[in-house]
């Protein structure tokens, strides 16, 4: 080329110019903070307000965090050791760490049995939140409930075993028959647990004397973070199959089954929880037979399950809904019956939809197991708002023990929603 | 040749209760409904044998007894001799009160915080999402106790204001933050149809005056759109409608001699303006920010449902942003936000029942509380307590149900 033209043209470049670096205004930092925070004289108004209030928060909260004071008797030692210096008085977190977290009257030496409980919480979920470990875990999962019972309320051994074998017959008897018919392996199992409970009760009855390898501790001593966690926990994990059987029952064709789950959603739906924890605390020991003693963590446990099933129910009735109406029909024409429909096409791929809006339930309910304060039980909340701040030692340090709650709710409950949104994308199989 | 023809019936038999689905149904439901009358039964003779054990019976005559104890925030007129019934309805009076405050701050923080976390400056976003998530993940009773430690434990008292030289001062000499309750001044009148009393009549006029000049300017704008219509040209409407809105009710608050009462100190306290008590700020500020929270997700997912193109065909069309945003954009997301946001408002209305925590004087303070520990009738005052509540949810749900009537996709 360059041969052809050599006459008439000067010069022609031979080579590439090397690329240049481009222009300041359009790399790195300065040029992400032009697009993202000084776009706009009005954006770049927003950005220094938003500064100005990072500033505020900052220079409020540090201070206070980092000139903190962990070691001291009480809140007067604390001032003295600030010496008018601004800082928060973390000591009483350290002193009273045993009543925030198990309450003013689980006994101390025996605080290794509701640690141990917890400890083995994680171990018996982690199977059923994370698909990939092995599904042998699962068996452990299934003996938790009974062992957790002995461990934080102790007693004679013989009452969680007799429950334990209840549950396996009735599951054995339930698989052997449910080949044949969902109904009659379902019905047939919970009467073989029942024959075995009652006849369990007659065996506890008979073998008196020291059974017992825990220390009991009565229900009315339980307190602290351990009974949130215990009461979402629980009421949460009773709810789900409850749940399920009204939202199902709420779809059904029959007049009678439906209107029921309407009325009972519908009502528990309207009122605040906190009707319903004066239901537990004074109305509904008048419907338990006369002369039986059912304890209040029992009662609020009943109220506070009724509570969740009923939203969890509607959760789940929405996850039915957004079925095509294809899966029902393909499952009818497969000629299923109801209970194969449901358990093989309908309730896996409804419960999937279903698992955002169960975990968004299952976090406001966690949450609002600090209700139970105000019908004076000792959660976190009653703990810090009674014995607590009511002591002489500790009078007046709100900030440290409110923002202790905080966090500690804060971590969970973030957590639960992290964990949400990783099974979401976990088990998202379309749009691929 | 075979023909098809259908199985001859046969005489009924009883296992067809269980085996033929056109009978079984009525099996399951007779059954149902014979478990159900027992537990009821049951339910309802344990009930009766406690009643009499404990010489109780079920009666709402208390509601006519004296009360006997003193409410601090009351809107109506009532004092301890007023009746239980009286308390109740100052406790239901309380918690609209608090319910309605409360729904339109929440909306305002809501709003605010959905669009500004879609806002394209960075820390803004990053700001907004902090906010919504420590919010949303920590108990609003914590919320509503911390609120309330600030009202009562930071703010001074009012002995602070007092003296040469006072430590605290008041907010332009007309506001006063104090540890028992906000003071604020108050408006009243020196003239018109109330005797020299609380000038009912004379609140109702203004509201009347507001009301006309609403429908006034509405009327101007139809009238506006019918020339656009017609000619293509838009009439300026903007001063008409100012003067439709400020002309006559400023006439009217001179006619009727407005006042400001400024609160001032007085003895131990403030007096005069009007105090809004520690209790009311703490619930109304705690249920607004953290409702709050929950409706900037749903404002955000509101926007977000609007896809990009509808936007952009907007443009395209020639619209102004501002009319983008008001003729194509809100409309669809109004539909995705508002049903959400109704439930919202009935959650604030539950959560409102949480005042028992701080001492507020709402309905499950007064009926559930302080009632209920006098008289000592636990069922008949839960029960008022629940039909109360779930009268206020079936109201608002009915409300929905008509909006999402009326908002539907009309598909033909």
């Amino acid at each position: 080329m360059s041969d052809t033209h050599a006459e008439s043209i000067p010069f022609v470049r031979e080579t590439t110019i090397p690329q240049a670096a481009p222009p300041a205004a359009e790399r790195g930092v300065y040029k992400w903070g032009r697009e993202n925070l000084f776009a706009t004289p009005g954006n770049a108004l927003l950005t220094l307000l938003a500064i100005y209030v990072i500033y505020l928060v900052l220079s409020a909260t540090l201070p206070w965090l980092l000139n903190g004071v962990w070691n001291a008797g009480s809140l007067s030692e604390c001032r003295e050791i600030l010496a008018g210096t601004r800082g928060g008085c973390f000591a009483v977190l350290v002193d009273r760490w045993e009543q925030l977290f198990f309450g003013f009257k689980y006994p101390s030496d025996q605080l290794w049995r509701p640690t141990l409980t917890l400890v083995l919480f994680f171990v018996a979920v982690a199977p059923v939140l994370f698909f990939d470990l092995p599904r042998k875990l699962l068996a452990f999962t299934a003996v938790f409930p009974f062992l957790a019972y002995w461990l934080i309320w102790g007693g004679p051994i013989l009452v969680p075993v007799m429950a334990l074998i209840g549950v396996a017959v009735g599951y054995v008897v339930y698989s052997r028959l449910v080949t044949k018919s969902f109904a009659g392996g379902f019905f047939g199992g919970i009467a073989a647990a029942v024959v075995v409970w009652f006849l369990g009760g007659y065996v506890i009855d008979a073998t008196t004397g020291p059974s017992a390898m825990l220390r009991s501790v009565p229900s009315r001593d339980l307190g602290g973070y351990m009974l949130n966690f215990m009461l979402g926990v629980t009421c949460v994990s009773l709810s789900v199959p409850i749940g399920i059987a009204l939202a199902l029952g709420r779809q059904s064709s029959m007049p009678l089954i439906k209107w029921l789950s309407v009325i009972f959603i519908e009502f528990i739906r309207g009122v605040p929880l906190i009707t319903l924890l004066f239901v537990a605390s004074v109305m509904l020991a008048y419907f338990f037979p006369p002369n039986s003693t059912v304890d209040l963590f029992l009662r609020v446990v009943i109220m506070i399950t009724m509570f969740s099933s009923a939203y969890i129910a509607e959760v789940i009735r929405g996850g039915l809904a957004a079925l095509p109406k294809g899966q029902y029909e393909a499952a009818d024409s497969l000629g299923l019956d109801y209970a194969q429909a449901m358990r093989l096409i309908i309730l896996p791929q409804a419960l999937k939809i279903s698992i955002p809006g169960i975990v968004n339930i299952a976090v406001g309910l966690f949450k609002d197991t600090t209700l139970v304060s105000v019908i004076s039980m000792f959660d976190l909340v009653g703990m810090i708002r009674g014995p607590i701040l009511a002591s002489t030692d500790w009078n007046g340090v709100y900030w440290e023990l409110l923002g202790f709650a905080a966090l500690l709710f804060f971590v969970v409950c973030y957590g639960i929603s992290q964990y949400s949104q990783w099974l979401e994308r976990r088990l998202a199989t379309d749009h691929r | 040749m075979t023909t098809l023809t259908d199985p001859a019936k046969g005489a009924f038999r009883p296992s067809m209760l269980l085996y033929d689905t056109r009978y079984r149904s009525l099996t399951l439901q007779a059954i149902a409904a014979i478990v159900l009358a027992l537990c009821l039964m049951y339910l309802y003779s344990n009930l009766a044998d406690n009643l009499r054990a404990a010489g109780l019976n079920i009666s709402f005559g208390f509601l006519a007894d004296t009360a006997g104890y003193d409410i601090n925030q009351t809107l109506i007129e009532y004092d301890s001799q007023s009746s239980n019934l009286r308390a109740a309805m100052v406790g239901i009076i309380n918690t609209l009160l608090v319910a309605f405050l409360a729904c339109i701050t929440a909306t305002i923080f809501g709003v605010l915080a959905g669009v500004l976390r879609l806002s394209p400056n960075w820390l803004v976003r990053k700001l907004m999402a902090f906010y919504v998530e420590i919010f949303r993940n920590i108990p609003v009773l914590i919320w509503i106790i911390i609120i309330f430690t600030i009202m009562t434990a930071v703010l001074p008292a009012p002995s602070a204001f007092r003296g040469d030289e006072p430590t605290s001062s008041m907010l332009f000499d007309l506001a006063a933050f104090t540890n028992r309750g906000i003071y604020i001044p108050g408006p009243y009148f020196t003239r018109g149809f109330g005797v020299e009393g609380d000038g009912g009549l004379n609140w109702l006029l203004v509201i009347a005056v507001l009301i006309g000049s609403l429908i006034a300017t509405r009327a101007v704008t139809a009238s506006a759109n019918a020339k656009q219509e017609e000619t293509g040209v838009r009439p300026k409407t903007l001063w008409i409608n100012l003067a439709i809105w400020f002309v006559p009710i400023i006439v009217v608050l001179f006619a009727l001699g407005l006042q400001w009462d400024i609160p001032a100190l007085r003895g131990f306290n403030f007096g005069g303006g009007i105090q809004i008590g520690g209790p009311l700020i703490a619930l109304w500020f705690a249920l607004s920010i953290y409702t709050g929270a929950f409706i900037a997700e749903n404002v955000r997912a509101g926007i977000l449902a609007v896809s990009s193109g509808q936007t952009e065909a907007a443009a395209a069309l020639g619209l102004r942003p501002r009319r983008v945003m008001s003729l194509v954009v809100l409309p669809q997301a109004l539909r995705v936000i508002v049903p959400p946001l109704i439930s919202q408002y009935l959650n604030i209305t539950k959560n409102s029942s949480l005042a028992i925590a701080v001492g507020y004087a709402d309905i499950t303070a007064t009926l559930g509380g302080i009632t209920l520990n006098q008289t000592g009738r636990a069922i008949e005052c839960v029960l008022l307590l629940m039909l109360f509540y779930l009268i206020i949810s079936l109201l608002i749900s009915a409300f929905m149900n008509v909006y999402n009537n009326t908002m539907k996709l009309k598909e033909r």
